[in-house]
């Protein structure tokens, strides 16, 4: 048995390896966006080394070739993911697993379901089995050499990109910093959000993070969005600040390691899960973190 | 113009659901049932565009139960002209209900199918993908605005950096993201006229094989209890303590 692992940007190759890692297989990987991870223990590696992820159709078109003989066809959890490894999936006509978060066995995975409030064990029959992973299940691995680095061309789509997606400011990808302060609906206005939060992320190098009622009232943009049906984080600290933490934002931060509340409202939900909770007003309390940390 | 949209009956994604003590599936004793709401963004996004398009016919489908047809009647109220349930109690993995909706989308031939992105069940994001490979369609997943340009759909698209706009042609498959829209409440007689328009039951093309099982549902480990802290320095202290934060 062994995995074919779809990376759509640099940081997924670690995720990938650490999988592969606990299924005990090895891997080739496809890198779609940006250089390569030489350092990923790789059989293989095909990259395309585009700038933006190409649309689904073309690029599932060309995946269809490499993916030969994997008994897996992993990739990290994303929407860029979603997207294309279902209709890998459908081409295979195969069986796929979202959001595995631990592998029971080759063909056996736990995942969230209903907003992460149950766990499905799920089984799947036939080869090759397509799954999406979130990387916080799986303990990454020391850096290891992996094989030389051959070109892959993308197969033209049938839909044209007008504007690609472009990421904004200098932070860290949401899915993947190590710290991530995300703030509700009491930050008021961008304007507010971004200098309290956005602050405060910047002064411990994470990333800044919104709850759904946050971005539904253009408080911050829709991309910063924590929560079932936004963005899975899993940061070594996560701070919620002025969130009163409901079930479907749960979902999206319960991987994190230490989670932090900070609420005027003794009585939020939030801090029933929050490692550490301090009943404050944000817009103290903050300021306050700030200047202690020096910055 | 027809578009054909899947509705997905789910349980109310807003009460407390649990396991059934054996594990076998989800307990849904006192439970409501409502349309997945990601299809109901589909649903109102399809009448809005017929607002402005009015030769737009839209046809709702769902596989399952005989009680499907509350959902799909709650579309009929929102606007869809007729419905069609493909009445089965067979269990259908994502790929078996994507080749029961390819069925209903080579009779139906649909310019395109909107759906939602997920089902706020079994999040699985899986359905639309596989069937516009079914179908060799193209897809536009995760849209926050369409609008139809000809022979082609106009979609901005939700991506992990932002928002992606593309020109997409028809036939096609588009998912729905939360801020598409924000669907109608349905009066009185919206749901009196829903119960005359068409409902056709029909079997399913095929007795599914499914490639997925759930072996077990259960409730997640509970994180451990957490404690209050007193300040803003016992907090930092505490953060540095834990090596959270850099000493």
């Amino acid at each position: 048995m062994s995995i074919v692992g779809i990376a759509f940007t640099p940081a997924d190759a670690t995720g990938i390896q650490a999988f592969a890692a606990a299924l005990g297989m090895p891997f080739r990987l496809v890198q779609i966006t940006g250089d390569p991870n030489t350092s990923c223990g790789a059989q293989q590696i095909l990259s395309a080394g585009l700038e933006d992820i190409p649309p689904a159709d073309g690029l599932v078109s060309s995946l269809e070739g490499v993916v030969q003989g994997a008994s897996h066809i992993v990739a990290v959890s994303s929407m860029a993911s979603k997207d294309v490894m279902a209709r890998l999936a459908g081409v295979l006509d195969c069986a796929m697993v979202t959001d595995v978060v631990s592998a029971d066995s080759p063909s056996t995975f736990k995942r969230p379901i209903v907003a992460g409030t149950l766990v499905e064990t799920v089984e799947a029959s036939g080869a090759p089995i397509v799954l999406t992973f979130r990387p916080a299940g799986f303990t990454k691995r020391p850096p290891e050499r992996a094989s030389e680095v051959e070109s892959f061309s993308i197969s033209p789509s049938k839909v044209r990109v007008t504007q690609a997606a472009h990421k904004s400011g200098g932070r860290p990808d949401l899915t993947q910093a190590s710290v991530v302060v995300s703030g509700g609906r009491p930050l008021k206005d961008r304007e507010t959000f971004e200098s309290v939060i956005g602050g405060l992320a910047d002064t411990l190098g994470g990333a800044a993070g919104a709850t759904r009622a946050a971005v539904d009232s253009g408080i911050a943009p829709n991309e910063l969005q924590v929560g079932q049906t936004g963005k899975i984080v899993a940061p070594d600290l996560y701070i919620a600040a002025g969130i009163s933490g409901s079930t479907q934002h749960m979902a999206g931060i319960k991987d994190s390691k230490c989670i932090v509340a900070i609420n005027k409202d003794p009585d939020a939900p939030i801090f029933e899960v929050a490692d550490l909770g301090l009943v404050a007003d944000l817009f103290e309390a903050i300021p306050a973190i700030r200047n202690l940390l020096g910055k | 113009m027809r578009i054909l949209i899947p509705v997905k009956r789910v349980v109310d994604p807003f009460s407390k659901v649990r396991p059934l003590p054996d594990g076998s599936g989800i307990d849904t004793t006192g439970i409501k049932f409502e349309i997945n709401p990601f299809d109901e963004i589909a649903v109102e996004e399809a009448v809005r565009l017929r607002e402005k398009n009015p030769d737009i016919e839209i046809v709702v489908v769902s596989i399952g139960s005989g009680d499907c047809e509350e959902q799909l009647r709650k579309a009929l109220a929102m606007g869809a002209d007729r419905a069609i349930l493909v009445e089965t109690t067979h269990l259908f993995d994502s790929l078996g209900i994507a080749k029961e909706l390819k069925a209903i989308v080579d009779t139906e031939q649909p310019s395109f199918v909107l759906m939602g992105k997920q089902a706020t069940d079994y999040d699985c994001n899986q359905v639309a993908q596989m069937l516009a490979a079914k179908l060799g369609w193209p897809q536009a997943c995760f849209a926050s605005a369409i609008s139809i340009n000809g022979q082609a759909l106009t979609v901005n698209r939700e991506t992990d950096l932002g928002v992606e706009s593309v020109e997409i042609p028809m036939p096609c498959v588009i998912t729905t993201d939360l801020r598409l829209n924000e669907p109608r409440f349905v009066a009185l007689p919206g749901i009196i006229k829903a119960r005359s328009k068409p409902l056709d039951r029909i079997p399913p093309s095929a007795t599914p094989a499914p490639v997925t099982r759930t072996v077990k549902i259960e409730s997640p480990g509970a994180r451990p209890p957490g404690r209050k802290v007193a300040s803003v320095e016992e907090l930092v202290s505490e953060l540095k303590s834990r090596g959270v934060l850099p000493a």
